[in-house]
């Protein structure tokens, strides 16, 4: 019954270590950052002369943070990966389902979307727009494409992954197809389904700035671009820092989420 | 009303398709009367558990057929309770909930069917252990909770594929015991599958013993040791006798049925039988 937990190596074993190494990490990459703007290295394949260093985008955060157009970019931008990852979520882990238990639909979908998957949220643009009346929700639908198939496939591998044994068995003890669904295949592909939906809130993230060159004035991605555009540097390497945080931030909210509806893996592996 | 008596008809059973399609159980005929206790003994890959898992509904035969009280096995159905020789609870389910299933798919209530897995979990020396996930189990406890799940729903047969296969032998013996003891008060008809010649004369009424792929019956023997049965039957020589004759049959799986009774081997040496 009791099994020893895996016990990590002794300079990491107290959570303060871990942290230690972590916080170390990231200063360091500020440092370099720092080095390689400030002294404009040049490496001939690549050169940081016009990246702006670390203080310009401070300064240039510290300037965001006290203008009023701030909340007004970050409520556009979560609102639209909002509507998008749930409706992404949604029909990610219907149609997963549908495609990883009948054979049917597997063979009727699955080569559509293959087709679909390769395509770039960037080359969705022009038809994006065509389609939908209104530019948000193009714009909802560009952050739905990048969510999509992460959690599709995710879901797919689970339901596929479910030990058919189980099935074999609850059928024995008098379950029919839906209770099998919700009992079985929804528990056993849980895990799967959850890494594809972390997964999937990072990628709607990933396609947020393509999502806001439709947008006319509001949001991260659309400040960012506008950035570039106006040639103001600091402020696009603080967009894409904010991307970066919110897309981290919110997977590692579906993680724990995640986590708390499958209390049965911690379970297992602390007995 | 009759209950349990399981028919098997010229039945035959091929898994996979296509071209790699192979007979896995030929031409078997047996009944099985109600709330008989018999054992299917057979060398590993000769089509036991394929067999049962016909008696369960999961895989369809190809030729003959398996009737249950005169009404054809067509599918899975709870009077037809199954136990596998790898648990199959739902890792997600605390063993309570995972033993009172089927009484959920029933329709019994929460709070009845708890009480009723609860009392069956003390039973089997699990009640410390009802709010445990499967997982944090050990192997012989998964095991228990797995028949305990399958007796709860008070099937009129119970199939058991190689239930205590994987466990050691001191927590098998202690579970056939539990097994018999329980299957004396309720009294299902029992389909039990093992390749232990020991396990299969301790606990059956009667042996159906299988030859190579595709599995076929080669011969019955009835085990008329009396009940309750004590472990010591086992060096008894009766149950010796019955047990040469169990390894004479399977170490001629190839021959015919007459050969092996005319020509059980003087000396037995188990090293070299199939079942080592």
């Amino acid at each position: 019954m009791a099994t020893l937990a895996y016990s990590a190596p002794s300079l990491l074993r107290s959570r303060g270590a871990r942290a230690g190494v972590q916080w170390a990490s990231l200063a360091l990459c500020i440092a370099l950052w720092h080095l390689a703007t400030t002294h404009r290295w040049n490496l001939g394949i690549v050169t940081f002369e016009n990246v702006p260093t670390p203080a310009d985008t401070l300064a240039a955060i510290i300037d965001l943070a006290h203008s009023p157009k701030l909340v007004a970019h970050l409520t556009s931008s979560v609102r639209r990966i909002a509507a998008g990852y749930v409706a992404a979520a949604a029909s990610g882990v219907v149609l997963g389902i549908a495609i990883g238990r009948s054979q049917w639909s597997r063979l009727a979908l699955l080569t559509p979307l293959e087709v679909l998957r390769p395509i770039p949220a960037v080359a969705w643009i022009p038809l994006a727009i065509l389609m939908f009346p209104s530019s948000e929700m193009s714009m909802i639908f560009i952050t739905f494409t990048g969510a999509f198939f992460p959690i599709l496939l995710g879901t797919i591998h689970g339901v596929e992954g479910v030990e058919p044994r189980l099935v074999s068995s609850a059928r024995s003890l008098g379950a029919g197809n839906r209770v099998i669904l919700r009992e079985v295949i929804l528990p056993g592909a849980a895990p799967a389904i959850v890494t594809g939906l972390a997964i999937g809130m990072g990628t709607s993230w990933f396609c947020l700035v393509t999502a806001e060159m439709i947008s006319g004035q509001y949001g991260i991605g659309y400040y960012t671009w506008q950035s570039y555009t106006v040639q103001r540097y600091p402020d696009v390497v603080v967009g894409m820092l904010l991307i970066g945080l919110l897309g981290m931030g919110s997977s590692a909210l579906v993680r724990i989420a995640g986590t708390r509806l499958t209390p049965w893996l911690a379970a297992g592996r602390i007995r | 009303m009759s209950a349990g008596r399981i028919q098997l008809e010229a039945l035959g059973i091929a898994l996979g398709d296509g071209a790699s399609a192979f007979t896995a159980v030929r031409d078997v005929n047996a009944v099985i009367e109600p709330g008989e206790f018999v054992c299917i003994l057979g060398p590993s890959g000769c089509g036991k558990s394929t067999l049962l898992a016909g008696l369960a509904g999961h895989v369809a035969p190809n030729a003959g057929r398996a009737t249950l009280d005169g009404k054809l096995i067509e599918g899975p159905h709870p009077e037809r309770g199954m136990v596998f020789q790898q648990h199959t609870l739902l890792p997600w389910r605390k063993t309570l909930d995972n033993v009172a299933f089927g009484l959920k798919m029933r329709g019994v209530k929460k709070r009845e069917r708890h009480l009723r897995a609860r009392a069956l979990l003390d039973r089997v020396g699990l009640g410390a252990f009802a709010e445990r996930y499967p997982a944090q189990l050990s192997g012989g406890m998964q095991q228990r909770a797995e028949i305990a799940r399958a007796i709860l729903n008070e099937p009129r047969v119970l199939l058991m594929d190689e239930p205590f296969g994987a466990l050691d032998a001191q927590t098998r013996a202690s579970m056939q015991a539990l097994l018999l003891d329980v299957w004396s008060e309720r009294r299902p008809t029992v389909v039990f599958v093992t390749h232990d010649i020991d396990e299969a004369l301790f606990l059956a009424d009667r042996v159906l013993v299988m030859s190579h792929s595709p599995g076929t019956v080669l011969e019955e023997l009835r085990v008329p040791f009396a009940r309750p049965r004590e472990r010591e039957l086992v060096t008894e020589a009766g149950f010796v006798a019955l047990k040469r004759r169990c390894l004479a049959l399977l170490r001629y799986p190839l021959a015919s049925p007459m050969a092996a009774s005319n020509d059980a081997p003087a000396r037995i040496d188990i090293s070299h039988s199939v079942l080592s």
